[in-house]
Parts: structure tokens; C-alpha cells; sequence
């Protein structure tokens, strides 16, 4: 139970530094974006304070093998890069470029009321359902 | 490249920036999972029995992220200048990228990177990299 009381409080959390650091705003995110416009560098300090935290927190989470609530530590080892990595986050890249929105800032617009986000992340769980179909296929194929 | 001085706010990018970290070190230590929107989300679109709960949770932290922002003040708007049919486009290519790259800013950029993961710097290199880009194009080049 307490598991699921966390989840909720670390998204709550997260969403309200989506909110004050202003990357809930596509705008602002363009903004960072426009290198060769006018330049807003805001998101690098938002990145900057979130990796300022989180150095420490996965120093300890990285000796542990269950959480402070008992739970498997499921943090990934995987330092192969391949092609599925490189490709996906440029498809993804290109997606945030042309709206200013990522998938947390979206849900937290769509928490705001904006149809325009509700619209944005339908469509990114139809994105990510064609992911699964996909998958489910190849590894079909592959079985067979 | 010039800055704009007017919308750069570095404090409270840095103040929302140490929330995110504070969010992502809470959901590693107590949860031992990365908070990763994109992960968490799409594990929703392959059910696993007893998964789905502690995901809903956290979705559902970021979607009431606004409503508890409120009790502090009033909600900075999100501006959203892009057009029905991008925000489409936009959102089935964030769907499915950040599926395939196997994570977004919060998993690969905030959890990835403060573990110094060279998979997780790949990531964030090519979807920055392809994000610049992409407003360049946008913005410079067609001038939209």
C-alpha cells in the first residue's frame, strides 16, 4: 500500500517542479529549443538542479539491492547503445521539436485542462500502443 | 545565438529542477524504480497482474500536480502554439520514440544522467540533438 502512496506523492512532486521550473509550458521548452532564436536557457538549470539530486540518491540506491521500503531495486545496468536507443530518442526528439511537449509536461498540461494536451497525449498512447502491437509481432515471427 | 533575458528565469528552473530530483530520489529509494514517465506509462500498455496500480498512481500525482499547485497560488499558463494536427503528429512520434529509445528527459535526461549512464547520455544527446534541430527546421528554415 505504501508502495502506491509514494507513486502517487513522487508523480505529485514531480509535476509540481514540471509546474514551477515552467517546463509545463511548451512555450518555455520551444524556447530552449530555438538555439538560433532568441535563447531561453532555463531548461539546463531545471536539468542541473534534478541531476544535482539525483547524483546522490542513485549513489545510494546503486548499493542497495531493495529499497528502503523492501521493494527489488530495478535500476537498469544496460550501457549497450544500439540503434533501437539512438533511433527511438531522435523519433522522439523530432515529436518534442515540432510541439515543445514530452510526456510528463503533457500529462501535467492535460491535469491543467488544456484540450490541446489531452489531444498530445492521446496520441502518444496511440504511439505507444503501435510500439506493443509491433513488438508483440516481431516477437511472433521470431517464435515461429 | 542571443539570450533572452526576459524568459530565462535560472531560480525557479533550478527551484523546479531540485523538486524533479527530489521526486526521482523518493521513487528510487522507496520504490526502487526509475521515474521514468514514458516507461511508467507504457508498462500500462502491457498488463502485468498487480503492475498496473502503483503506475496509475504516479500518472495520476502528475495529472493532480495543477489542482494542488493552486492551494499555493495561481497556475501559470501553459501555452500551447501548435496546431491540432501537429500536436498529433507530435504526440504519435513521442509515443513511439521514446518507446523504442527506451525512455524520455525524466528517465534517460534527470535518472539516466545522474547515474552517468553512457546508454542514457546517448539518449539524451540524439533526442536534444534532433529536438534543436527540429525548431531550426521549423522555425529558421521554413519559417513557420
Amino acid at each position: 500500500m505504501s508502495v502506491i502512496v509514494f507513486s502517487l506523492l513522487s508523480g505529485l512532486v514531480f509535476g509540481l517542479g514540471l509546474i514551477v521550473s515552467g517546463m509545463a509550458n511548451p512555450a518555455k521548452v520551444l524556447g530552449f529549443l530555438d538555439l538560433a532564436g532568441h535563447w531561453d536557457p532555463s531548461l539546463a538549470f531545471v536539468m542541473a538542479g534534478a541531476i544535482a539530486v539525483g547524483v546522490v540518491a542513485f549513489v545510494v540506491a546503486r548499493r542497495r539491492t531493495v529499497s528502503f521500503l523492501r521493494q527489488e531495486m530495478r535500476v537498469p545496468t544496460d550501457r549497450h547503445i544500439d540503434r533501437r536507443l539512438v533511433g527511438g530518442s531522435v523519433l522522439f526528439g523530432i515529436g518534442w521539436g515540432i510541439a515543445g511537449f514530452c510526456p510528463g509536461p503533457g500529462l501535467v498540461a492535460l491535469g491543467m485542462g488544456e484540450v490541446k494536451a489531452a489531444v498530445f497525449v492521446l496520441a502518444m498512447l496511440a504511439g505507444m500502443s503501435a510500439f506493443e502491437l509491433l513488438e508483440r509481432r516481431s516477437a511472433k515471427l521470431q517464435a515461429a | 545565438m542571443s539570450i533572452d533575458w526576459y524568459a530565462f528565469s535560472p531560480g525557479s528552473a533550478l527551484a523546479g529542477g531540485v523538486f524533479i530530483g527530489i521526486a526521482a530520489a523518493m521513487f528510487v529509494l522507496l520504490n526502487g524504480r526509475i521515474a521514468g514517465i514514458s516507461g511508467i506509462l507504457g508498462g500500462l500498455l502491457q498488463p502485468v497482474r498487480g503492475d498496473a496500480a502503483w503506475r496509475l498512481a504516479f500518472i495520476l500525482g502528475l495529472v493532480a500536480a495543477p489542482a494542488a499547485f493552486l492551494l499555493a497560488g495561481p497556475l501559470p499558463k501553459a501555452q500551447i502554439d501548435a496546431g491540432w494536427g501537429t500536436l498529433v503528429v507530435a504526440g504519435l512520434l513521442v509515443g513511439v520514440g521514446t518507446r523504442y529509445g527506451s525512455g524520455c528527459t525524466s528517465g534517460h535526461g534527470v535518472c539516466g544522467l545522474s547515474q552517468l549512464s553512457p546508454r542514457s547520455l546517448a539518449a539524451t544527446a540524439a533526442f536534444m540533438g534532433a529536438g534543436f534541430l527540429t525548431v531550426f527546421v521549423v522555425r529558421h528554415l521554413l519559417g513557420i
